[in-house]
């Protein structure tokens, strides 16, 4: 009989290793199974890693953690063919403890995390892949792996294993994905000296910006671009849902390479070299896909727990918060020695009282509204462009004449009560 | 039955980058693994105990404390258990100064439990010199067995191993006594999918590190950088073969063409 853990996570991204590393520290004995060579091999998202979720783990991480930059500012921009109507913020402050966020790369940020686990006493097992859960009686009890002598037991096991969680699939907890559930991002990692990024992007040593891109940055459709800038490269990617794909027969690459010749964007690329290149799901189906989280000595946290909220671009955190709820949840359980799914369903609540379900709920038609009615991306943003172009162009037209001009030209393009309808819709769905 | 196995930690040559301007490795391109031909040697000695039985697999490294990494993936191969030397005295060692540090920490070893066979890789894929495991074998007095490339046979009674080493035309089997020392190349065997319960072992396993205080009778201007006569003159990327020309087509047609052009420069063959 093979040795028995109290918890066996598997996945070592962020919501697998915060459950990992609370379970240990509190003293709970724990095996994490990873199937990429390393932490953070396989792992990918846009960059940006926010402080507020990472600091309840780790207190004054950013002393030692690997980070690119700490952003100071988050610029929006509505993107058409040849401009672009944009809207920002930037703050010295968040250049300053304790920070807002930064930018990350994954390979070395998941490998220190993973560490600090280990630290705590996380026993971690890199390329290996757990095939299925091992049920008794209808209670998960353990993993079996593809290695020889491979099955391994646990009170509870933890499934942090991504977006497309196969194990989730087989216990029954997860469907199929709707085309509409998910986004596929592709993203680049483009080397960039530093002074040519502070030069390009109005920054010093040290300090990050972030560039969300809605409209022809996606060809109209539901989607956004983005930017972010690490120490000496930069990140570069964009992400539409899989239905938009298939409706508009779009190639994700060709999407991406639109982006990068896009005249609003190729200067701040111009002479990078790309080192890598990135293709992954975003699980974006929000409120209404969150699956069964909790089962009879079975738990999901992060992705494959669909917990990410598509509007914010928030991911990590909510990754991160969820892994910690899920150890929480471990460590009560042990001390009631109750697996059961009535005494794990905890989870469930913790889940539903912070901010993570509420900001799903809060969002919960927001996907659903903006790609229902393609106008928002589609029409909204280029009318947008002419508007401020009209606005701003001196062409000794008063300005009031102006205003009623570009007003006219709103309602007559789409109609006075259909414009209406939109902006009620689309306040209703964010509201 | 005790082996040793010695291996090191090297820059993964498959994945590395030059910078082309410092004639330098580009060390974030290249991840620190086990030595391939090293982990072959493991898995030999995995064989070999399995064959007999029983037998005890140490495996024994020099370099910086994160070494601990190749020691932890030989123990998930299946060694039982592992050793670092490391210390600022060993520092910047060539193959002379590295055996003899490593014999001395054989040495060590054999004291507590006498060593049977010492298995080292062929080389080391970023020296390439396969001089450390003779240094080792000519300092500790046992015959060295290099290129071996089959274990046919071990008596421990008689105290003979009996081994198939690749020759330039072809192989020879010979017989040594134990101890002696081999070096193996990469078909001796396959390295097998390690099982979940070595995984976990070598999650859990802290190797005994040795600094040079640890080790007996060492004369310390024998290593490191003291004790390396080999001067690194000038390193530089080879240049990327130019010109030449490249067939196409299906094997059949290239076979014809290389036929051809074979033909043409009779000249290459005037001696024969």
């Amino acid at each position: 009989m093979s040795e028995k853990f109290d918890v066996i996570v598997v996945g070592a991204g962020p919501a697998g290793t915060s459950c990992a590393y609370t379970c240990a520290k509190n003293g709970l004995k724990v095996l994490q199974i990873e199937r990429g060579e390393y932490p953070g091999s396989k792992n990918v998202m846009g960059g940006v890693l926010y402080r507020k979720q990472m600091e309840d783990i780790i207190p004054e991480f950013w002393k030692e953690a690997p980070l690119e930059r700490p952003v100071i500012e988050q610029r929006f921009w509505m993107m058409d063919k040849e401009s672009a109507v944009s809207f920002g913020y930037k703050g010295l402050e968040w250049g300053k403890e304790p920070y807002n966020n930064f930018t990350v790369l994954r390979a070395p940020f998941d490998q220190w995390f993973a560490k600090k686990g280990v630290e705590q006493g996380v026993l971690l097992i890199n390329e290996t892949v757990v095939l299925e859960c091992l049920t008794e009686n209808g209670k998960v009890v353990g993993v079996r792996t593809d290695r020889p002598d491979g099955e391994i037991y646990a009170d509870v096991v933890v499934l942090a294993d991504g977006v497309n969680s196969l194990l989730a699939k087989q216990l029954g907890y997860h469907k199929e994905f709707r085309p509409d559930e998910v986004a596929l991002t592709v993203m680049e990692v483009i080397n960039l000296s530093k002074d040519k990024i502070n030069d390009r992007f109005n920054l010093e040593d040290n300090q990050g910006c972030t560039i969300e891109i809605f409209g022809d940055s996606t060809k109209g459709n539901l989607g956004t671009a983005f930017i972010y800038t690490n120490k000496d490269s930069v990140n570069i990617g964009v992400g539409t849902t899989l239905s938009s794909m298939i409706k508009a027969k779009l190639k994700p690459y060709d999407l991406l390479d639109y982006l990068k010749t896009h005249p609003m964007v190729r200067p701040l690329i111009e002479g990078g070299e790309s080192a890598e290149y990135l293709a992954h799901l975003i699980p974006e189906g929000g409120y209404h896909s969150v699956p069964k989280v909790a089962g009879n000595g079975v738990l999901l946290a992060g992705d494959a727990a669909q917990l990410v909220n598509a509007i914010h671009r928030e991911g990590s955190n909510m990754a991160m918060a969820s892994g910690t709820l899920a150890a929480e949840t471990i460590i009560a359980a042990k001390e009631r020695g109750d697996y059961s799914e009535t005494s794990l369903n905890q989870y469930r609540e913790k889940l539903y009282q912070s901010f993570i379900i509420k900001d799903l709920e809060k969002y919960k038609d927001a996907a659903h509204t903006f790609e229902h009615y393609p106008q928002y991306f589609k029409e909204y943003v280029p009318m947008l462009n002419r508007a401020a172009n009209k606005f701003f162009t001196v062409d000794g037209t008063p300005k009031k004449d102006k205003q009623k001009e570009i007003m006219k030209s709103f309602t007559s393009e789409r109609g006075t009560i259909r414009v209406l309808q939109d902006m009620y819709r689309a306040w209703k769905a964010v509201k | 039955m005790h082996i040793v196995v010695c291996v090191k930690q090297v820059p993964d040559t498959k994945i590395i980058k030059i910078n082309p301007k410092t004639n330098t490795l580009d060390r974030r391109s290249a991840p620190a693994i086990l030595n391939p031909y090293d982990a072959h040697a493991v898995q030999e000695a995995v064989k070999i105990t399995k064959t007999l039985g029983k037998g005890t697999i140490s495996v024994l490294s020099m370099g910086p404390p994160q070494a601990v990494a190749v020691i932890k993936k030989s123990i998930e191969i299946g060694a039982d258990r592992g050793f670092l030397i490391s210390d600022r005295a060993f520092a910047g060692a060539d193959t002379l100064a590295t055996s003899y540090a490593l014999s001395k920490a054989l040495e060590r070893i054999s004291k507590d439990m006498p060593v049977d066979l010492i298995l080292c890789g062929k080389h080391a894929i970023d020296g390439d010199t396969g001089q450390v495991g003779p240094g080792i074998a000519r300092r500790l007095d046992i015959p060295p067995v290099t290129n071996v490339i089959e274990v046919a046979e071990v008596n421990e009674s008689e105290k003979t191993i009996v081994i198939k080493r690749k020759i330039t035309n072809g192989y020879e089997l010979i017989q040594a006594q134990i101890p002696c020392l081999l070096t193996v190349e990469k078909e001796i065997n396959s390295i097998e999918y390690s099982p979940m319960p070595n995984m976990i072992k070598a999650a859990r396993y802290e190797p005994v590190i040795w600094s040079v205080n640890d080790l007996e009778e060492v004369d310390r201007t024998q290593l490191g950088l003291k004790g390396s006569p080999t001067i690194v003159g000038k390193m530089f990327t080879p240049p990327k073969p130019e010109g030449g020309k490249r067939l196409e087509g299906n094997a059949d047609e290239q076979i014809q063409q290389l036929m051809e052009l074979l033909n043409d420069k009779k000249e290459l063959f005037a001696g024969k």
